[in-house]
């Protein structure tokens, strides 16, 4: 019987059975931030140990720079102090940092892929949760604790224990106005936030196959969100072709060996799985969420749940806990409510197509007087990308302000933060409580076209009408 | 290198009642501005116990009965979101040893797991009995019972689940793994070779 990918990467890469039952795993790649790696770094020393691999260890830094201050030091003396700490360990350990001179600099998730380190069949680990992203590739990619990134520097390795695996297909076609954003919002919403623990989710069918790398990322990302610690999509012809001729995909013969590697560790197709969910792409409706977990949310049609509505204590409780905290009115619109903050930019939808899509749609547009609009480019090169292609200008002469590239306002470790109860649009992938950086700031998440609308319109708005996005646009 | 066994925790123990709290919640972000982990458990819970202007707000672990608690009790999907171990640091540093709740999300399981940190899973049903016992007596001794997968308390217990894995490493002492997998670093060299990276 055939395999899936996943198990034919932890077959691979299993090194050995520890005494108590888990796997320890080879990691491929290993990616690393300043949020995350110093105390595993102070831990190494304490040990006494090196990085066992230090060219199979990247670095960047985006969770805690400004994004618009560019030369150090920071206003922020502590953000200061994170940055030169990773400019030491680097140093002193020798692993590759692209740093903020290196005008590679952007995202963790975002600068794997764009220098083609991400690659499929490959395992990757970074201490931070949105690691599934490079399941786009195809690769097991996961996000771990701090202790565990020090496991990796010290051996290339971790303790793990093996996965189940759920295909999801998604099969017919997206309407009009419909983005990857907005399938993987329905999935969670129907899955729920938990629904995929102790699963890999493997994404396929039609709209997978048809998606673009960046797309599948945008899907991949969120897997988290799902409560699923990796999430993948096959590897195949989209996927060669956007890694061909990046920093550090292979070149010449090695070039073709590896896309022969990488088409064979694709799921067989006569392959099972632990179980499958079918999705239907029509019944997918541009989404937004309206509480403080990723999985309460509902089509941009649709009413804020009353408490009424569930069945159980539990579940009345969390819709009650969810609308106090958003300050909404059960059953009433989502569509309208009002929006202070729009933020245009994170791992799930800072890349260049998502910057161009909403550019095509919003030029000629402003945004409302009473609204503060970022626009927060991922990496470096895609913020060199935007200008070229003139798309930070559609911007700015929007009203928005196109920033230097970082995490920002999606966790507001940087000073980009809500104040107060703000209400933020937010192509970002989490809409817990106090996420971006206010105690009480709200959040609601959308694609990056809806965000646009949200800030064109003051209010959370359906994209297809503000920008006339119709099945003749879609053609 | 060698660890303490971790057979059982005892202690008292305080309700956070909730589904689905976020490392966000455990731990806020702004918090995490830090290059060590030292004095992380200052902040626990920051938001949900503090108004904006810093004054306290009803909150479990505000409330003086609960001080010293060691055992955490908590709901569905404790621990989603941001992998941070600031969260399950800022916990340990806080006092707690064992956190009992219905599920756990996968990376603050295992992060807890590092840390010889016990987190075991019970029924709705049971967690709220325990949690209405503590609330009628604060004082009342805890006991996770990591060995026999039990909780004990007065005159009840009952069953709650930890993965084997987890059981085992805790209860032998191996629940950091560094030292093996040390032990074990040629094989992944060799596998890393394999993989064609050993030189990249
Ligand atoms: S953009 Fe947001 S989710 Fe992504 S790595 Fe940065 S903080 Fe994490």
């Amino acid at each position: 019987m055939g395999k899936s990918l996943y198990e034919k990467v932890w077959e691979s890469h299993a090194a050995a059975e520890l005494s108590n039952g888990q796997t320890q795993l080879l990691i491929d790649t290993h990616l690393i931030h300043e949020v995350t790696s110093p105390q595993a770094f102070g831990m190494l020393r304490d040990l006494g140990l090196p990085v066992r691999h230090p060219k199979r260890t990247f670095a960047t830094v985006d969770h805690i720079v400004p994004t618009d201050q560019f030369e150090q030091p920071f206003a922020d003396p502590l953000a200061d102090a994170m940055i030169k700490e990773l400019d030491r360990n680097a140093k002193e350990f020798g692993v590759t940092y692209f740093d903020l001179k290196s005008g590679k600099q952007g995202i963790v998730h975002v600068v794997g892929p764009e220098q083609g380190i991400t690659q499929p069949g490959t395992t990757i680990a970074c201490g931070d949760s949105h690691t599934a992203t490079h399941g786009a590739f195809g690769a097991i990619a996961f996000g771990i604790g701090t202790t565990q990134v020090r496991d990796v520097l010290a051996s290339q390795s971790m303790a793990m224990s093996k996965l189940q695996v759920r295909r999801i297909n998604v099969d017919g076609r997206l309407r009009p106005g419909v983005y990857a954003k907005d399938v993987i919002l329905h999935i969670i919403a129907q899955l729920g936030a938990k629904g995929g623990i102790g699963y890999a989710y493997e994404f396929g069918g039609s709209v997978f196959d048809n998606f673009t790398m960046e797309e599948r990322m945008t899907v991949c990302n969120m897997t988290i969100e799902g409560g699923a610690r990796c999430g993948y999509v096959n590897p195949d012809e989209t996927t060669f072709e956007y890694l061909k001729g990046r920093n550090y995909s292979p070149t010449g013969a090695e070039w073709d060996a590896a896309v022969e590697r990488w088409r064979a560790v694709a799921s067989d197709a006569d392959c099972t799985f632990d179980d499958l969910v079918e999705i239907r792409a029509e019944d997918v409706a541009p989404s937004v969420t309206w509480g403080i977990s990723p999985d309460q949310g509902l089509p941009i049609t649709g009413n804020v749940p009353r408490v009424e509505d569930a069945d159980t204590p539990a579940a009345k409780a969390s819709i009650a806990e969810a609308l106090e905290y958003m300050k909404l009115e059960p059953g009433s619109p989502i569509k309208g409510t009002s929006i202070d903050v729009a933020f245009v930019g994170s791992c799930t939808n800072g890349r260049l197509s998502d910057f161009r899509e909403v550019a095509q749609y919003l030029k000629g547009h402003r945004v409302a007087d009473s609204v503060k609009a970022i626009a927060v480019p991922g990496s470096q090169i895609v913020d060199a990308l935007c200008r070229k292609e003139g798309i930070n200008e559609i911007f700015t002469e929007a009203g928005f302000e196109w920033r230097g590239a970082g995490c920002s306002m999606c966790l507001a470790m940087n000073p980009d933060k809500l104040i107060g109860d703000q209400i933020c649009a937010s192509s970002s992938n989490r809409n817990f409580k106090g996420r971006q950086g206010s105690p009480v700031g709200r959040t609601v998440l959308m694609s990056p076209l809806m965000v646009a609308a949200a800030a064109v319109r003051g209010c959370v708005s359906d994209a297809r009408e503000v920008f006339e996005v119709g099945e003749a646009a879609a053609v | 290198m060698a660890l303490d066994p971790i057979k059982s925790v005892q202690g008292r123990a305080v309700p956070v009642p909730g589904s689905d709290i976020d490392t966000d919640r455990i731990i806020p972000a702004r918090f995490m501005k830090c290059v060590t982990f030292d004095g992380l458990g200052d902040y626990l819970f920051y938001d949900a116990r503090h108004q904006e202007d810093g004054t306290p707000k009803d909150h479990p672990l505000n409330e003086e009965r609960y001080q010293g608690a060691s055992v955490f009790v908590s709901g569905v999907n404790f621990g989603c979101g941001s992998s941070r171990e600031h969260a399950p640091q800022a916990l340990y540093r806080a006092g707690f040893r064992a956190v009992i709740a219905e599920s756990f999300a996968e990376i603050f399981f295992g992060n807890c797991a590092t840390l010889g940190i016990p987190c075991v899973t019970a029924t709705s049903e049971d967690i709220a009995t325990l949690g209405a016992a503590i609330e009628a007596d604060p004082q009342l001794e805890v006991k996770v019972d990591v060995e026999k997968a039990r909780v004990f308390f007065g005159d009840s217990n009952f069953t709650v689940h930890i993965p084997d894995t987890a059981q085992d490493a805790l209860v032998s002492g191996r629940w950091d793994p560094i030292a093996e997998l040390l032990e074990n670093a040629e094989k992944v060299d060799v596998c890393l070779e394999k993989m064609g990276f050993a030189s990249k």
